[in-house]
């Protein structure tokens, strides 16, 4: 299991060495062909700023080809902001008094058949964590729902036992995103006081139980915003870097989530500008050129727009963060605020007029035991 | 006598296969195909509409001189395959087939066992299956020997523009081969193509070079004109390299 090669790894000795790394390591990391776990720390270090224009320039050539002039569009659904846990920085957080819902089979059915309509293929499905109500019964039941109308299902929710998720696999999910928000494991305490999710090491070890489980793709990901993004992005590196060699039959994708307003949260501690979350993505992609990278809606237009080139692969769009956002209930108290509110047309005019192709559907489950005729 | 490539049942008189993922622009990618003069496209199944809508990649590429060849990208292993391919000829109206099996989503590297079991299998279901392999003399024979219409060794990793870097493999493979050899994964420039064709390959498959060229639609054209310059060469003869010098002081005089 993972936990076992991070316990061997220090935060702050960690923080101290990327912050010592210097324009000679920078150099001799963009210079390679392949790069290793210390030349990512150059790459993500202050001393790779002024290198962002040619990192961004090898960024584009590298990721263009692996994936071509294309870009994977998917929707998030979410189906219930119910949770038991207190993250103080979500606005789902069990302490925050909001309206709760979780929708119905009818009412995912009502999410999808607008998503359909415009044009989605790929689906992410969202909810906290509430397990009476949102348990594995439930999500399996939503994956059976929406199996025939969607190309590609993945999930962003509890983790689960390695058994539940081979059951949510054979159902037909594809992908599970499971961010661990952040490596340093005593403040992780702090963010997540009560409830599931406060156990640092069950968290830690899901990617292994989703690895056993044979799932087609692990999303991994920090909370940028809670604590040293740099530290925290390197144990990302050095996570997926284990999964890659133990689970290599598996897909796997990154984030880039920035803490965002939600009501009544914590103000980000860790800031990171624009250029730097510029040069955190292209220093993924220089690092692991198959690797997915994925761009929400929680970054402004803006930024979405020109980040296309850079190598984000995949992105979100016209998005809604509450249950029933799309058309059961628009009104609804989001999980936090949507900074690109285009809608779906607008966006992929947009990919266009940069010269790539939005990619709807991307996936096809060649197996006998799903598709249920409808 | 025209220099024309029969695979299965049918004729190409280009020896340039192409792809169509990885393009910017579906209109670009129809002229760029056009452009390279290609009888034989690739699609992606999984890119593929299922659900029996107007699939916009495939409006692309009605053309009476394009053949279709559904691959299995995305399947890891020979069940998965075959049911790809089941899927492939029932949605696409084709029995063409390019097997490609790989397990590994990093470097896409084809599953040789697999790939021989799903071969075997789909030859018997009636598919002319041209399988996607590495550049293994043995594996290619063991295909050859399950009854594949063609064999596709890969020149380098897929997508890597590299070249043909498994060079010594494929003149092995050419030389041993009953059935059309494909160079396939890894040409990515005009020059690699016409290596590969004055090797002996029968035909090359090129696809990322072209979609994320500058201009798609020229290197198409260059890569048209470097199969043909390669394939006439390789016909010609080419004059041998010479790979030993003349001594000055010869080592043999004394036997005169």
């Amino acid at each position: 299991m993972f936990g076992e090669i991070f316990e061997t790894h220090n935060w702050d000795e960690t923080l101290v060495s990327i912050y010592a790394k210097t324009a000679t390591d920078v150099q001799r990391a963009l210079g390679k062909s392949k790069r290793d776990l210390e030349d990512f720390k150059a790459m993500i270090s202050p001393a790779a700023a002024p290198y962002l224009e040619q990192m961004a320039q090898l960024s584009n050539k590298i990721t263009q080809k692996r994936f071509g002039k294309t870009v994977q569009l998917y929707a998030p659904l979410y189906l219930s902001n119910e949770c038991q846990n207190i993250c103080t920085y979500c606005g789902f957080s069990y302490d925050n008094k909001i309206k709760r819902k979780t929708l119905s089979g009818a009412e995912i059915l009502q999410e999808a058949e607008f998503l359909k309509q415009q044009g989605f293929d790929h689906v992410l499905l969202v909810t906290g964590e509430a397990t009476k109500t949102v348990g594995v019964d439930y999500l399996k039941n939503a994956i059976k729902i929406l199996r025939p109308h969607f190309a590609n299902i993945s999930i962003e929710v509890q983790p689960l036992e390695e058994e539940e998720y081979k059951t949510l696999v054979a159902e037909g999910l594809y992908a599970v995103l499971v961010y661990q928000e952040t490596y340093h494991k005593d403040n992780y305490k702090t963010y997540h006081p009560k409830g599931k999710k406060s156990n640092f090491d069950y968290r830690l070890d899901t990617p292994d139980r989703l690895g056993n489980a044979a799932i087609h793709k692990i999303g991994l990901g920090v909370l940028i915003g809670l604590e040293d993004w740099r530290t925290d992005n390197f144990f990302t590196a050095l996570h997926l870097n284990y999964l890659e060699r133990k689970f290599w039959q598996t897909r796997y994708s990154i984030s880039f989530p920035r803490l965002r307003p939600a009501s009544g949260l914590i103000e980000p501690k860790s800031i990171i500008t624009d250029k730097e979350l510029v040069q955190l993505i292209c220093a993924w992609r220089i690092f692991n050129e198959e690797l997915e990278l994925s761009i929400s809606t929680r970054e402004n237009e803006f930024f979405r727009d020109n980040v296309i080139k850079l190598g984000a692969t995949a992105m979100s769009a016209g998005s809604k963060t509450n249950p029933g956002g799309y058309s059961v209930e628009p009104e609804s108290l989001e999980q936090f605020e949507i900074d690109d509110s285009r809608s779906v047309a607008e966006v992929e005019q947009m990919i266009e007029s940069k010269g790539y192709k939005p990619v709807w559907k991307d996936w096809e489950k060649f197996t006998i035991t799903e598709k249920a005729t409808s | 006598m025209s220099d024309t490539l029969k695979i299965g049942d049918k004729i190409f008189s280009s020896r340039l296969f192409t792809g169509t993922g990885k393009f910017g622009n579906h209109n670009i990618m129809e002229e760029a195909l056009l452009a390279s003069g290609s009888e034989l496209v690739t699609v992606a199944l999984k890119r593929v509409s299922m659900d029996g809508e107007d699939d916009d990649i495939l409006k692309h590429l009605n053309h009476s001189h394009i053949n279709l060849l559904p691959n299995t990208s995305g399947v890891r292993n020979a069940e998965e395959a075959i049911f790809a391919a089941h899927m492939a000829r029932e949605a696409l109206q084709t029995n063409w087939l390019k097997l490609e099996i790989h397990p590994d989503p990093k470097y896409l590297m084809p599953d040789p066992i697999e790939t021989l079991k799903a071969a075997e299998r789909l030859v018997k279901d009636g598919f002319i299956v041209l399988p996607y392999v590495h550049a293994d003399p043995v594996l290619c024979k063991r295909l050859e020997e399950v009854g594949v219409a063609a064999v596709m060794p890969l020149g380098a990793p897929i997508g890597s523009n590299m070249g043909l870097k498994t060079l010594e493999f494929l003149q092995i493979i050419i030389e041993q081969s009953n059935v059309p050899v494909i160079v396939d994964a890894g040409i990515g420039a005009p020059s690699h193509a016409a290596a590969a064709m004055e090797i002996g390959a029968d035909a090359v498959l090129v696809n990322t070079a072209i979609a994320v060229a500058g201009d798609p639609v020229a290197i198409a054209t260059a890569f048209k004109m470097a199969v043909i310059a390669g394939r006439m060469a390789y016909g010609a003869k080419l004059g041998s390299v010479r790979a030993y010098a003349e001594a000055s002081s010869p080592l043999t005089d004394f036997l005169n």
